[in-house]
């Protein structure tokens, strides 16, 4: 009797550990929503500054009392999608010679290229942006500096490729062994094989990668910072424009900033979190009711 | 009546890296009849059947030595491995639909040869369902997921998908094994009507099966054939004392 209690009780006590770890993430997220909203609606509430101008103004200047950032959510959104662009297909191709020549030594050697890329810290994302690409940029453009979109997007491309390749990848190798030997019984080469069966039945897992590689392109700060220019004011009218995203200006300015202004930079911050949270069920919903035909 | 040979082994020997899988092979299949290779289980049928449209070559470590002769051309040597599994389709074991629509699983096949107009795909796709008794079943909801499909219509959406190629020969790896009886003798019924068209080879575990619908039956055992012959004469009066202990349920 008295072992079978200890058992139970022990059992418990684990149990309860296990959901305390669990706990840690969801008031952690909750905690992190909370103080940004918090703060970051305070201005608004208050009216010390008017969201309207916050969210449609086209300048960024604490010191004549000036925070508008819709310059910057362009340049974040563009900045993410050019990435997305040349990044995504790159990743999926990669992925598939991966998954489809798992036993060759170049596929070896690639995944094992790809994993490393994905432990590099972005600050040398940064460093290598700003020592290679942006003077490549600054050849090719009209403009007098070689820090833009351009030079942002490939940065981002490149730092989303450990991502969607390894998420890719592994829906690729998921996709039953069946559906293949169904195709090639078919007389359907490797190609179309690839292309025509196994990419669709991989679609969801695909999918989600390439969200994950946008959460990744949109909430990136260090590596882009040094890339993407920083300017104060203007809507990017060209690839060779100066970009500011949202997460730039928070990390360039928190460490200084005081009252109204550092309030509105926890109000970037909410845009950003906004911004995530759209991306995530607006694809989402897209997995959804593609897979649920 | 003499019937043509379809296929024809000669000395066929299989490996699996060190492992043979196959020894000395020799077999000639005819045409338009139904031939089933029975035997107990790892003795190598499926490997066989697995030669006759190259499916083997998707193992890395396999090695073939000796001849297949389908149609007097030996499939082993340097050939157009797309052009042979389009003239020698392949039924599974397990139903194994792509997910994708009904239509879309048969039209698959001929839209990887190319075949565009959508017309001629329309009745290819409705002619392969009628052939393989589905037609009934599925016309009114052709775009709807294949994977919704019961066990024995997507086996018998696999047998249509594979009709869709227009194929001279069609394998069938034990195709009932995951069928419950129903779905089993319908598949059997399809098969007799196939064979007037079309040259089937068909592995099973299932005795009875073989003698309800094959012409011409072989024993395998440990990747040799001990007998092949006229089905009704391997049943009733087998001339190995293998192939006795085997049938009569000794073993395997």
């Amino acid at each position: 009797m008295e072992a079978i209690k200890r058992k139970k009780l022990r059992e418990r006590i684990i149990e309860n550990i296990f959901l305390l770890c669990a706990c840690v993430a969801v008031i952690s997220l909750l905690a992190i929503t909370f103080f940004v909203f918090y703060n970051g609606l305070a201005p608004f509430v208050s009216n010390s500054y008017s969201l309207w101008s916050f969210l449609t103004g086209v300048e960024w200047r604490p010191g004549s009392n000036m925070y508008g950032i819709f310059y910057m959510i362009v340049g974040s959104v563009l900045a993410t999608f050019g990435a997305i662009l040349i990044g995504v297909p790159v990743a999926i191709l990669t992925a598939v010679f991966i998954a489809e020549m798992a036993g060759s030594r170049a596929g070896k050697v690639i995944r094992f290229a790809v994993e490393l890329l994905a432990g590099i810290p972005s600050v040398l994302y940064g460093v290598f942006g700003l020592g290679i690409i942006v003077p490549y940029v600054l050849k090719i453009s009209p403009m007098a500096q070689g820090e833009s979109l351009l030079a942002t997007v490939f940065v981002l491309a490149i730092m989303i490729l450990p991502t969607v390749v390894s998420i890719s990848e592994t829906s690729l190798s998921a996709v039953p062994k069946e559906y293949r030997e169904g195709s090639y019984a078919l007389g359907a080469s490797k190609i179309q094989t690839i292309f025509r069966v196994v990419l669709p039945a991989a679609k969801s897992g695909i999918m989600t990668g390439v969200i994950l590689g946008i959460g990744r392109a949109i909430g990136e700060t260090m590596a882009v910072m040094l890339v993407c220019g920083n300017p104060i004011a203007g809507i990017p009218t060209s690839l060779f424009s100066q970009i500011r995203p949202l997460t730039t200006n928070i990390a360039l300015e928190m460490g200084y900033a005081s009252g109204v202004h550092q309030e509105l930079l926890y109000s970037t911050g909410v845009v950003l979190f906004v911004f995530i949270m759209i991306i995530n069920f607006a694809v989402n919903r897209i997995v959804k009711t593609k897979v649920g035909n | 009546m003499d019937k043509k040979i379809k296929f024809n082994t000669k000395n066929l020997d299989l490996f699996y890296g060190d492992f043979q899988a196959l020894k000395s092979i020799n077999l000639e299949i005819c045409e338009k009849e139904v031939t089933a290779f029975i035997g107990p289980s790892g003795c190598g049928k499926s490997t066989f059947l697995r030669c006759l449209n190259r499916m083997n070559d998707l193992i890395e470590s396999v090695r073939i030595e000796g001849e297949i002769l389908f149609d007097g051309q030996d499939i082993n040597g340097d050939i157009d491995v797309i052009n042979l599994r389009t003239r020698v389709g392949m039924v599974f074991q397990k139903p194994n639909p792509f997910p994708m629509s009904i239509y879309e699983n048969i039209a698959y096949g001929p839209k990887c040869q190319g075949l565009k107009d959508k017309t001629q795909l329309d009745k290819l796709v409705k002619e392969s369902l009628i052939k393989a008794a589905l037609w009934e079943e599925v016309k009114d909801r052709l775009n709807k997921s294949a994977l919704g499909l019961s066990g024995g219509q997507q086996q018998r959406l696999c047998i249509a998908r594979t009709i869709a190629m227009q194929p001279e020969v069609i394998l069938m790896d034990e195709p009932t094994s995951a069928l419950d009886p129903i779905a089993t003798a319908k598949i059997e019924d399809l098969m007799s009507k196939l064979k007037k068209d079309y040259t089937i080879i068909i592995v099973t575990h299932s005795m009875q099966q073989a003698g309800r619908i094959s012409d011409k039956t072989a024993f395998f055992l440990m990747g040799e054939v001990v007998e092949y012959g006229e089905t009704p004469v391997i049943f009733t009066n087998p001339a190995d004392k293998r192939t006795e202990d085997y049938i009569t349920g000794r073993f395997g």
